[in-house]
C-alpha cells in the first residue's frame, strides 16, 4: 500500500544524493546543538541569566521523553505508568548509595557498588527488568486495556513506596544520596557537590547525549524496523515473522530503562527521593511532551520536553512578576495575585487535546506517523470518494517506489 | 480469631453505600464503551464536577439544617437533580466538541484526549472551589447524623450502625438503577442504544441516528455521574478537585470486574469494589498488622492489573474476539 512506500525511504538502502546531504545536514545541526547546549554555561554566566539551575531538569525530562517516545511513539504502545519507572531508577540510586537507606545500613550492597556510577549502571538494569516484569504478563493486551494496566502500576509503585515505611523511610524519603566521585580531565577537575551547577549540568547533558545516541541507533536498527512494523499493523507484521511479544518486550525494557537512567540521576542531583515526584501526573507530563512534540520523532520529544520544561522551570517563575505588575496596573485582581505555576496541569492538558484534535503528529512530525495518522491522503483503498486523477497519481508513485528498491 | 461480626456488619454497611456510588459512576464508563469502545477516562472528573455544582447550589440557597423540613427536601432534590443536569451536560459537550472529531482516529488518539480532557477539568475545579478539601453546608440535624436506625427505631441492642445518610444513598441509587434498566430494555433510545453497541455500521444502515444515540449514551453517564458526585458530597461530608481521580479509577475497574460494556456487571462489580474499599479500610487490620487504608490503593490497582491479564472479560462479559 502506499503507506508502506512512503515509510520506505527513511530505511531503504539505495543510496540517493539528496539523502546523503540530508544526513550531513542532520548531523550537522546535532553537532551545532550540542556545541551550543555545552557552552551554555559561559553564556549564561556572562549574559547573567542565572538559570542554569533549571536547565539540569529540563534536561531530565529530556530523556524521559525521549525514553517514553520508544514505548509511544516507535512501538506505538500507551504508557500511562511511566513515572513508575522513573521511582524505580531513583529509589535504586537511593537504595544503594544513600548511608541510610537500609541495605546500605545492613550491609547488603558491596563497597564498590555504593557509588554514582556503578549505582547508574544498575538502576539502568533494575528499571529495564521491571519493565520486562510488568510488560511479559501485559504485552498480549490491546492498546486502551495496556494503558490502564499500566496506569494501575505506575500508581501501585508509588503507594508502595510511600507505604513501605521500613524498607523506603515512607514520607521522610531518602536523603542524602550519592554523589558521583570527582574526577579530572585535561587538569581540569570536576566534583559534584549541589553547589557545582556547571559540571551537574555538564554531566546530565552527557548523560542525555549519550541516551539521544542509543535511541536513534535502537530507532536505525532491525529492532527500530520491527517497531513501526508492529506499530503499523500488528497482524501484517506477525504473519512477516515478527516475534510480537519479542519486540514489543524490547520496546517496553528499553523504554523502562531510559527512565531509570533519568531517575538515578534526578536522586543524585536533588539529594532526595520522595514518592510524591513520582506521581500520576508526572506520568502525564511526560506524556504531554511526547505528544506536544511529535510522537514517534526523537527531535519532537526533545523539543516538546524542552517547551514543556520551559514552561513549568523558568516561564511560569519569569512571567508572574511583569503580570502581577500588570495586575496591579490595571486594576485586575485575578492577575495581580494569580500564580502560573498553578497552571501548568490545565496547560499540560490543553496541549494535549488540542494537539489530539488538531495536529495528532505532534510539533515536528515523523514522516512514517504522519502518514499513519493521515490515512485519508495515502490509502487507495479508502479513496472512494477521491478523484480518478488521484488514484492513477497514487499508483505512480507506487510503481516509483518499487524502481527504487 | 475471634470473629468480630458486629465490626465486619458495620463495613459492609458502609461498603455497600460506597459501592452503590461506585457502581453509578461504573455505569457512566461501561455504556459509553459499550458504545464508542472508549475508555472516557474524565468520567471522574465529570462525577467531581457534580458534586462541587450540588455544593454550589445549596451553598447559594442558604439552607441549612435549621430550616424548616421542606426546605432542606426541596434543596436536597434540587441539588441532586442540577448535580445530574450540570454533569450530564458537561458528559455531552465533551463528546460533541472533543470525542466526535476523533471517532475514526487512531484508538489511542481519544484516550489520550480524554486524558488531558480530565486534568483540564481538575485544574478548572481547583479555580472554582480551591486546591484544598472543603465541607458542604449541613443539611442534616446533628441529632440525625450519628442516629442509629436500629438502635433508635428497632430497639435493637447492637453496636451496628445503620445512619440516615446509609439508607439515603439506597434511596437514590436503586430508583435511578431501576429507571436505567427500564429505559434501556423498552424505549426506543435504549434499544437503539443496544444495537448501536452490538454493530455501529448496521444500525445506522437501519436508520439509527449513531451520533445521536453516542450523545445520549454520554448523557445518561453524565446523569449518574452527577447523581453519584451528590451523593458522594453529603456521604462523605466532604469534596476535593483531586477526589475524580480515585473515584473514578475506582469505578473503572468495577466496570473491568463486572465485564465492561455490561450493565448488570458494572453494577455488580461496583459493590465490590466497595466492599473490598471499606474491607481493607478496616476489617483487614484486625487480622494483619501495619495493615490500614492507606494500602487500599494498591489492592484495587492490583487487583484491576490482575483482572486485565487474567480475565479481561470480567465475571459478565462475554468473549469478543478483537475486531481488525
Amino acid at each position: 500500500m502506499a503507506t508502506v512506500v512512503t515509510a520506505l525511504p527513511a530505511g531503504g538502502s539505495a543510496p540517493k544524493p539528496e539523502s546523503w546531504s540530508l544526513k550531513h545536514r542532520e548531523s550537522l545541526l546535532i553537532a551545532l546543538a550540542i556545541v551550543v547546549f555545552a557552552l551554555y554555561p559561559f553564556i549564561d554566566s556572562w549574559l547573567g541569566i542565572g538559570r542554569l539551575g533549571s536547565l539540569g531538569p529540563m534536561f531530565i525530562y529530556v530523556i524521559l521523553a525521549m525514553g517514553l517516545n520508544v514505548v509511544v511513539g516507535y512501538a506505538g504502545l500507551l504508557d500511562l505508568g511511566y513515572a513508575a519507572f522513573f521511582a524505580i531508577g531513583a529509589y535504586t540510586m537511593g537504595f544503594l548509595t544513600s548511608p541510610t537507606s537500609v541495605f546500605v545500613q545492613r550491609g547488603y550492597v558491596p563497597d564498590w557498588l555504593q557509588h554514582f556510577w556503578p549505582a547508574l549502571a544498575l538502576s539502568w538494569i533494575t528499571a529495564a527488568s521491571f519493565g520486562i516484569l510488568l510488560g511479559a504478563p501485559t504485552l498480549r493486551l490491546r492498546g486502551d486495556y495496556l494503558a490502564i494496566v499500566t496506569l494501575g502500576f505506575g500508581e501501585i509503585v508509588p503507594n508502595f513506596f510511600l507505604n513501605a515505611e521500613g524498607i523506603t523511610g515512607g514520607t521522610a524519603g531518602i536523603n542524602p544520596i550519592g554523589m558521583p566521585t570527582p574526577f579530572t580531565i585535561f587538569g581540569h577537575s570536576f566534583s559534584f557537590t549541589p553547589s557545582d551547577q556547571r559540571n551537574w549540568y555538564w554531566l546530565i547533558l552527557a548523560i542525555a547525549c549519550l541516551s539521544f545516541f542509543m535511541i536513534r541507533r535502537f530507532y536505525n536498527s532491525r529492532l527500530g524496523r520491527t517497531w513501526a512494523a508492529i506499530r503499523e499493523d500488528e497482524i501484517a507484521a506477525s504473519s512477516m515473522g515478527v516475534n510480537l511479544v519479542k519486540t514489543k518486550l524490547m520496546a517496553f525494557a528499553i523504554g523502562a530503562s531510559f527512565a531509570g537512567f533519568a531517575g538515578s540521576v534526578y536522586a543524585s542531583y536533588f539529594q532526595y527521593v520522595h514518592p510524591d515526584n513520582f506521581q500520576f501526573s508526572v506520568s502525564i507530563t511526560i506524556l504531554a511532551m511526547v505528544i506536544l512534540g511529535g510522537v514517534g520523532n526523537i527531535y519532537g520529544a526533545i523539543v516538546g520536553a524542552l517547551l514543556i520544561g520551559f514552561f513549568d522551570r523558568i516561564f511560569a517563575e519569569e512571567f508572574n512578576k511583569p503580570m502581577h505588575w500588570f495586575g496591579d496596573k490595571v486594576g485586575i485582581d485575578f492577575l495581580a495575585h494569580h500564580d502560573l505555576k498553578q497552571d501548568k496541569f490545565l496547560v499540560f492538558g490543553l496541549a494535549m487535546v488540542v494537539m489530539m484534535l488538531l495536529r495528532p503528529e505532534g510539533l515536528i512530525p515523523s514522516t512514517r506517523r504522519k502518514a499513519e495518522l493521515h490515512p485519508e491522503t495515502e490509502d487507495i483503498s479508502e479513496a472512494g470518494n477521491q478523484q480518478f486523477w488521484d488514484v492513477e497519481h497514487d499508483e505512480q508513485q507506487l510503481s516509483f517506489g518499487n524502481e527504487g528498491r | 480469631m475471634h470473629f468480630n461480626y458486629e465490626l465486619f456488619l458495620n463495613y459492609l454497611i458502609q461498603g455497600l453505600a460506597n459501592g452503590a456510588l461506585i457502581a453509578l459512576i461504573a455505569l457512566g464508563y461501561t455504556i459509553v464503551y459499550g458504545i464508542v469502545e472508549l475508555i472516557n477516562f474524565a468520567h471522574g472528573e465529570v462525577f467531581m464536577m457534580g458534586a462541587f455544582f450540588a455544593f454550589s447550589l445549596v451553598a447559594a440557597s442558604g439552607i441549612t439544617s435549621e430550616s424548616p423540613f421542606f426546605q432542606v427536601l426541596g434543596i436536597f432534590t434540587v441539588a441532586l437533580l442540577g448535580a445530574m443536569i450540570f454533569s450530564g451536560a458537561i458528559n455531552y459537550s465533551i463528546d460533541r466538541f472533543a470525542y466526535r472529531r476523533l471517532r475514526n482516529a487512531p484508538r489511542l488518539a481519544p484516550l489520550i484526549c480524554a486524558i488531558g480532557i480530565s486534568f483540564i477539568l481538575q485544574q478548572l475545579a481547583i479555580y472554582w472551589k480551591g486546591p484544598i478539601p472543603i465541607s458542604p453546608p449541613q443539611l442534616l440535624p446533628t441529632k440525625y447524623r450519628t442516629y442509629n436506625i436500629l438502635t433508635e427505631v428497632f430497639g435493637l441492642d447492637t453496636k451496628v450502625r445503620l445512619k440516615p445518610a446509609d439508607v439515603a444513598v439506597f434511596a437514590i441509587t436503586i430508583p435511578l438503577l431501576i429507571l436505567l434498566s427500564w429505559f434501556i430494555r423498552t424505549t426506543r433510545t435504549g434499544k437503539a442504544m443496544r444495537a448501536t453497541a452490538q454493530d455501529r455500521q448496521a444500525s445506522a444502515l437501519m436508520g439509527i441516528d449513531v451520533n445521536r444515540t453516542i450523545s445520549m449514551a454520554f448523557i445518561i453517564g453524565g446523569l449518574l455521574a452527577g447523581a453519584a458526585g451528590m451523593i458522594a458530597l453529603y456521604y462523605n461530608n466532604i469534596a476535593r478537585a483531586q477526589m475524580g481521580f480515585r473515584y473514578g479509577l475506582f469505578a473503572f475497574t468495577a466496570a473491568v470486574l463486572g465485564g465492561i460494556g455490561n450493565l448488570t456487571g458494572a453494577v455488580l462489580g461496583g459493590f465490590l469494589i466497595g466492599l473490598i474499599w471499606a474491607m481493607s479500610d478496616g476489617m483487614i487490620k484486625e487480622y494483619i498488622p501495619g495493615w490500614g487504608a492507606q494500602w487500599t490503593t494498591s489492592v484495587i490497582f492490583g487487583m484491576l492489573v490482575l483482572i486485565m491479564i487474567f480475565r479481561p472479560t470480567g465475571i459478565l462479559g462475554e468473549h469478543t474476539a478483537e475486531k481488525v
